[in-house]
């Protein structure tokens, strides 16, 4: 388990993030969503624990992260940035090999296991088939998959055992991609939570996605907690409304099945 | 595309061949013609052997000089564009090369080369004014969160160059006038050592810079991912950034005292190698170092021969060719 108590974190003077308490559970999918500059990334990087936090606590399984080694916390978890992009011609393999970084000696080269590995992990996302193209000619959600595909390949199951479950981080996964390979990474993320027992944390400002996705929501509001807890409690137009100052519609999608979030106009008189 | 080890072995014996074949054919070109028989005849003592004292003493230096150096200046190249992700980072556009020089001549025009407690002061002091601008590209990487973008780089470089210049002016009002000329030719970029000694002065620094790119060549791939995304993955990004930013200067600091601030090799070189090997640096840092050594040693024998029987420091040599190289890369980034 994963988790923040009362975590603050500024860059200056003023605190981005205050107050936080946040759990991901063994097996949770957990949503942060929030308007822009809400503190939705910076949490994330708490979590991540690549920022420590000014007061408050971040443990994992009960182990402060900052007690951890930068290895250690590599095994358990990997983080997908919002976005990726290389100063050099590497090509998808070798981008997704570079998850195996962790676990190699320091003049040791990958192997037959940890291409078995890559090869998997690029199975799993559906990018096998670009495996030798140069990263940068990749699309944008294409790159996306090859990333998550690299963090898979370096929280590979096959490291752990089963009491240490790995986690998944993704900053707006969803944020450069088409209505198609939003979908798709939709998709590919439910997928893995359930095949590959991850959990994942997905910071995203687009609610529906939450609504498709998450198990629980935690809403950021100038970098503090306005509501968590179950998608159902958390979306509700009150909230949604608090939220990002605007009326909204909530209503289950006949279709799809799950919450549906529809703007109707700005509120007059609040500002969000 | 072929597992790494093939790669690896591929690439070091092509560029490995082509070093070795320079380092075996440049000593015999010259403006004076010398046979390699009679280089190696014991019946003539060595004394009356214009032929061997040619090979020995004046060219074979000299090539291996060249050697050291570009290979150096090279790598060095590899290691300053992975940290800093740009391909445009050289010790020669970042003005490392201009501190590295700074501190040789004030060694040298000071007279500390005589050694210190039995540590040659040259290359130390040499490696202390690379330092100096290194801490400057460090504040400056450091200071923006996003990381360098180009045309801070290039303005910074282009600014330390012109304060080092100055400062390197300034230290040659001290000079005496004989020394000024030889100081002049070394400041263009010039191997003509004579003597095997600032090769065995610069090794240890070689050694310790080479044994710090073999550990660096991984972390430098995950550092490309950008430093946060590379802590995500396992790397300790602060320190592989201090080992290289410390080595990279050990090896220009090296470089520099021995030929003096020769530019562009750390561009030229470690860009047709990529052409040819791809971006992991694993292959790309010894393919770079094999290669700069053998591009250094052509340069030089361009050097010494297309004025024939005048000799032309290699820097001007290594900047007609890497000035517009240089152009076409920004060109083509644009």
């Amino acid at each position: 388990m994963l988790r923040a108590a009362d975590v603050e974190f500024g860059y200056g003077e003023t605190p981005v993030v205050r107050g936080v308490s946040l759990d991901v559970p063994a097996d949770g999918f957990v949503g942060i969503i929030g308007p822009n500059g809400s503190g939705k990334t910076t949490l994330l990087r708490l979590l991540a624990g690549t920022r420590q936090p000014r007061r408050g606590a971040l443990t994992l399984d009960g182990v402060p992260l900052a007690t951890l080694s930068r290895a250690a916390l590599a095994r358990r978890m990997a983080v997908v940035p919002q976005e990726t992009q290389l100063a050099f011609e590497y090509t998808v393999l070798e981008v997704v090999l570079m998850g195996r970084y962790v676990h190699l000696g320091a003049f040791e080269v990958e192997g037959p296991r940890d291409l078995e590995i890559a090869r998997r992990s690029l199975a799993a996302t559906g990018t096998l088939d670009f495996q030798h193209r140069p990263f940068a000619t990749l699309s944008g959600g294409e790159k996306q998959r090859v990333v998550i595909a690299a963090a898979l390949a370096q929280i590979s199951a096959v490291e752990r055992s089963d009491t240490e479950p790995a986690i998944l981080l993704l900053d707006e996964p969803t944020a450069a991609l088409d209505l198609r390979y939003q979908l798709e990474t939709a998709a590919l993320l439910a997928d893995l939570h359930r095949s590959h027992a991850l959990s994942v944390v997905v910071s995203t400002h687009d609610l529906n996605f939450a609504a498709s996705l998450c198990r629980t929501v935690v809403m950021l509001k100038d970098g503090q907690v306005l509501a968590s807890g179950g998608v159902d409690d958390v979306l509700t137009p009150a909230l949604v409304g608090r939220l990002y100052g605007v009326e909204v519609d909530v209503s289950r999608h006949p279709q799809s099945g799950h919450l549906t979030v529809v703007p109707l106009r700005r509120m007059t008189g609040a500002r969000p | 595309m072929r597992p790494l080890r093939v790669r690896l072995a591929l690439a070091v014996a092509g560029f490995g061949a082509l070093a070795v074949l320079a380092v075996l054919t440049a000593p015999l070109v010259g403006s004076s013609s010398i046979s390699l028989a009679r280089v190696f005849d014991r019946s003539v003592p060595f004394a009356d052997n214009p032929d061997a004292q040619i090979f020995f003493i004046a060219r074979l230096p000299r090539t291996l000089a060249g050697a050291l150096v570009g290979a150096m200046l090279a790598s060095a190249g590899v290691v300053f564009q992975g940290l800093l992700r740009n391909p445009l980072a050289t010790p020669f556009t970042l003005g490392v090369s201009a501190g590295a020089a700074l501190g040789a001549m004030l060694a040298i025009t000071f007279g500390w080369s005589l050694a210190w407690l039995g540590i040659p002061v040259a290359p130390l002091a040499s490696f202390a004014g690379s330092l100096l601008a290194v801490g400057v590209v460090y504040l400056l990487a450091t200071a923006r969160h996003r990381g360098l973008s180009t045309h801070v780089l290039l303005l910074a470089g282009v600014t330390m160059n012109a304060f080092f210049s100055a400062l390197i002016l300034f230290v040659q009002y001290f000079a005496d006038f004989a020394e000024t000329f030889r100081i002049l030719r070394w400041l263009m970029g010039d191997l003509d050592i004579s003597s095997y000694q600032p090769l065995v002065t610069a090794l240890p620094l070689v050694v310790f810079s080479f044994a710090a790119f073999a550990w660096l060549a991984r972390p430098l791939n995950l550092l490309n991912l950008g430093a946060e995304a590379a802590e995500t993955r396992g790397l300790d990004v602060l320190r592989a950034q201090r080992v290289a930013f410390l080595s990279a200067s050990l090896a220009t600091g090296a470089a520099v005292s021995v030929g003096g601030p020769i530019g562009f090799i750390g561009i030229v070189v470690p860009h047709l190698v990529r052409l040819l090997v791809g971006a992991d640096h694993r292959v790309v840092l010894p393919a770079s170092a094999l290669f700069g050594a053998a591009f250094l040693i052509g340069c030089d024998a361009i050097a010494r021969t297309i004025m024939a029987p005048l000799e032309l420091p290699v820097g001007v040599i290594t900047a007609l060719i890497g000035g517009p190289f240089f152009l076409w890369l920004l060109v083509r980034r644009a």
